[in-house]
């Protein structure tokens, strides 16, 4: 789950890591009044999960209390690269004297995290890799031992910051490596990482991307949501348990097991149609299930077919025909299905549908069978 | 000979009272896997079917002897129980569970590497299959019969797909390892490619990747450079948007790292060939084979 800056920010804060003064605002209103709270200068910035936020105009200072409004009014409601701004964080304006980055990555090939710290703050990190890699402090941290002192001193060093706050940054890294294993995060960027005016350590931004798989653990975090960033069908399939990613195109795709349904969005692409989505009814789906996950699909209006490819392991195919009879009975698609069984009682299943005789469902034998039919109905 | 599971496995359960752990031990009996002991904390001393039930995995290594111990107990005591797989000393831990946090893998990997004396395949696996042997999980192994292929998967169904396709043209498997969708599994590709290569019944290996991390890419140059049988490889996820979890905790493309388009190249490069679709693996399969 990605964050959105001020939840990530209020994430960093409560675990001790400095981030300047702000209050969150959903409307114009509640703007001004946390502007007013601040003082000013002030910074209103538009809360979506997208780079460029400044160049599209929705980072302003305001000086006053009208200029507060304005930007408030012209941000919130604003698209940003088709994302509309529903939040903005309103915060004290910062002095700064330097821009350096930091993070911690959840490094998957080392099996370790790994903390990159760098004096070339406040631009496009992947830019200053490719051009200057140097200039990119880099140390894995053993997990089992945790981030030491001197961890803090050799990050420090390697990237060349400024002696005089070689200790306060190295605490600023052990602050953001505490926070990224208590809460759990696969990422924490910040970028910039400023020294202010009076050689003060802050975290000016925040991007923490946090484990779907441990949220049981952190009812706080699993609380958060971002309004710009939901999709009602994405929304309707986690309300019903079901691992919904919604695509472009227009065939609908439902299927068992994550690999199998990405398999399948590919061999649908290669036979030329354009999948709507990547359904994974799970392992071991009842009817219930199924008959919701139809409805989920059918909810996207651009779906003209749709392609079920099950290969039953845990997951029986006679459940899956039930489920898409009891479908047919309750949401009378218009569109047309092709199906493919395999796998546990899959003549059970086969047997269910072709009893059933359901208008413009087709059985097919193979996934490359489906694929190619179901993108031939789509046309 | 198959790897990691066959003849020898001496199986315990742990979770083996739970609906699904009891349905899946019972499927892997039947299929003549030595299931020696299960495990529940508290229910020591009953049976499920005959076999023994422990309160401890010590237990089921001191007085029924297992070797092999199969995970089934859900995601938040599943950490816990892998821990002590391994403090009981068993060799290998198979890891079904879905849904163990990141955090925990990091620790759990870092753990029995540090000690050395395991070998963790999963979380979040389908387990092992040694056809005509053993297995171990919840592959079906209805479809699946002895040969000569050795398969090595980071998903579940699309291994049985994979499988199906190549039982299609007449080939059987060695063995068939589910090494799981998350992002730090207890096994690498390397791992049980190595296996593979040194398993006198593996003619050809297949190896089933995804999108996300870069163990394929890490795997390409493994074989480039070890492995001396046929290696035919298969990439999921050619069409997942970047940022994007497609189901799976490891599968999601962040920026440019981890594209199917970016595997199979490093595939490729390396000199292996690489089916665009099940169907094209199990070809290039029988091309290989010389079926």
């Amino acid at each position: 789950m990605d964050l959105l800056e001020y939840q990530g920010k209020e994430l960093l804060a409560r675990q001790g890591v400095p981030v300047p003064n702000g209050h969150a605002a959903k409307t114009v209103d509640e703007a001004v009044a946390a502007a007013e709270q601040i003082g000013y200068p002030c910074v209103v910035k538009a809360q979506v999960q997208i780079g460029g936020r400044g160049k599209a105009g929705g980072i302003k200072l305001a000086n006053n209390v009208e200029e507060a409004r304005e930007h408030s009014e012209a941000i919130l409601g604003m698209d940003i690269r088709g994302l509309t701004v529903h939040e903005v964080w309103v915060e004290e304006a910062s002095d700064i004297a330097s821009e350096y980055y930091a993070s911690i990555v959840f490094d998957r090939s080392a099996k370790a995290p790994l903390v990159l710290l760098s004096t070339k703050g406040g631009m496009d990190i992947e830019a200053v890799a490719d051009e200057d890699p140097d200039a990119i402090a880099r140390l894995h941290v053993d997990p089992l031992l945790g981030f030491q002192d001197f961890h803090g001193r050799r990050l420090a060093f390697d990237a060349g910051v400024d002696e005089d706050v070689v200790r306060p940054i190295g605490q600023m890294l052990a602050k953001l490596y505490g926070a990224f294993c208590d809460e759990e995060a696969m990422l924490i960027e910040v970028n910039p990482l400023i020294i202010t005016t009076d050689r003060q350590v802050k975290a000016l931004d925040a991007k923490v991307t946090l484990d779907n798989n441990a949220l049981f653990r952190h009812p706080e975090n699993a609380a958060l949501s971002d309004p710009s960033n939901e999709d009602p069908q994405e929304l309707m399939a986690k309300e019903r348990d079901l691992t919904y990613v919604k695509l472009d195109g227009d065939i609908g795709i439902l299927g068992n097991g994550a690999g199998l349904v990405m398999s399948t969005l590919d061999v649908v692409a290669q036979a030329g149609g354009s999948p709507a989505n990547f359904l994974d009814a799970g392992g071991g789906s009842k009817a219930e299930a199924i008959t919701a996950a139809v409805e989920v699909i059918l909810s996207d209006p651009k779906v003209k077919a749709v392609l079920f490819n099950i290969f039953g392991g845990i997951t029986r195919c006679d459940e899956v025909a039930k489920g898409l009879i009891e479908a047919f009975a309750q949401i009378k698609p218009t569109v047309p299905f092709v199906v493919r069984l395999d796998g546990t009682n899959d003549e059970a299943g086969r047997k269910l549908l072709a009893d059933a005789n359901l208008p413009n469902v087709h059985a097919e034998a193979t996934m490359l069978a489906a694929a190619e039919r179901v993108v031939e109905l789509a046309k | 000979m198959s790897v990691l599971v066959g003849a020898d496995t001496r199986l315990v359960v742990s979770g083996i009272t739970g609906r699904e752990g009891t349905f899946h031990t019972l499927n892997n009996r039947d299929y003549g896997t030595n299931v020696v002991a299960g495990v529940t904390p508290g229910k020591g001393g009953q049976d499920v079917e005959g076999i023994p039930v422990f309160n401890t995995l010590h237990e089921s290594v001191d007085k029924a002897g297992a070797n092999t111990a199969m995970i089934f107990v859900p995601p938040r005591f599943a950490a816990d129980s892998i821990l002590e797989a391994e403090d009981a000393g068993i060799e290998l831990i198979i890891a079904i569970t879905e849904g163990i946090p990141a955090h925990e893998e990091l620790r759990l990997y870092n753990h029995i590497k540090s000690r050395g004396t395991s070998r963790l395949i999963g979380p979040n696996c389908p387990g092992i299959l040694s056809p005509g042997k053993a297995n171990v999980g919840i592959i079906p192994a209805s479809f699946f019969s002895e040969g000569q292929v050795g398969v090595v998967s980071r998903s579940g169904t699309l291994t049985y797909q994979i499988g199906n396709e190549l039982a299609q043209k007449g080939f059987g498997n060695s063995s068939i390892v589910g090494i799981g969708g998350d992002p730090v599994p207890g096994s690498g590709f390397i791992d049980i490619i190595e296996l593979f290569e040194a398993d006198p019944q593996t003619e050809l290996i297949v190896m089933s990747g995804e999108i996300g991390g870069d163990s394929e890419e890490q795997a390409a140059e493994y074989i480039r450079d070890h492995v001396t049988k046929p290696v035919v490889g298969y990439i999921a996820g050619f069409t997942a948007p970047p940022g994007k979890q497609m189901g799976h905790a490891g599968a999601i493309v962040s920026g440019s790292q981890g594209t199917a388009v970016a595997k199979a190249e490093a595939m490729e490069a390396c000199g292996i060939r690489v089916g665009r679709t099940p169907t094209a693996v199990a070809e290039i399969v029988a091309e290989q084979l010389g079926a």
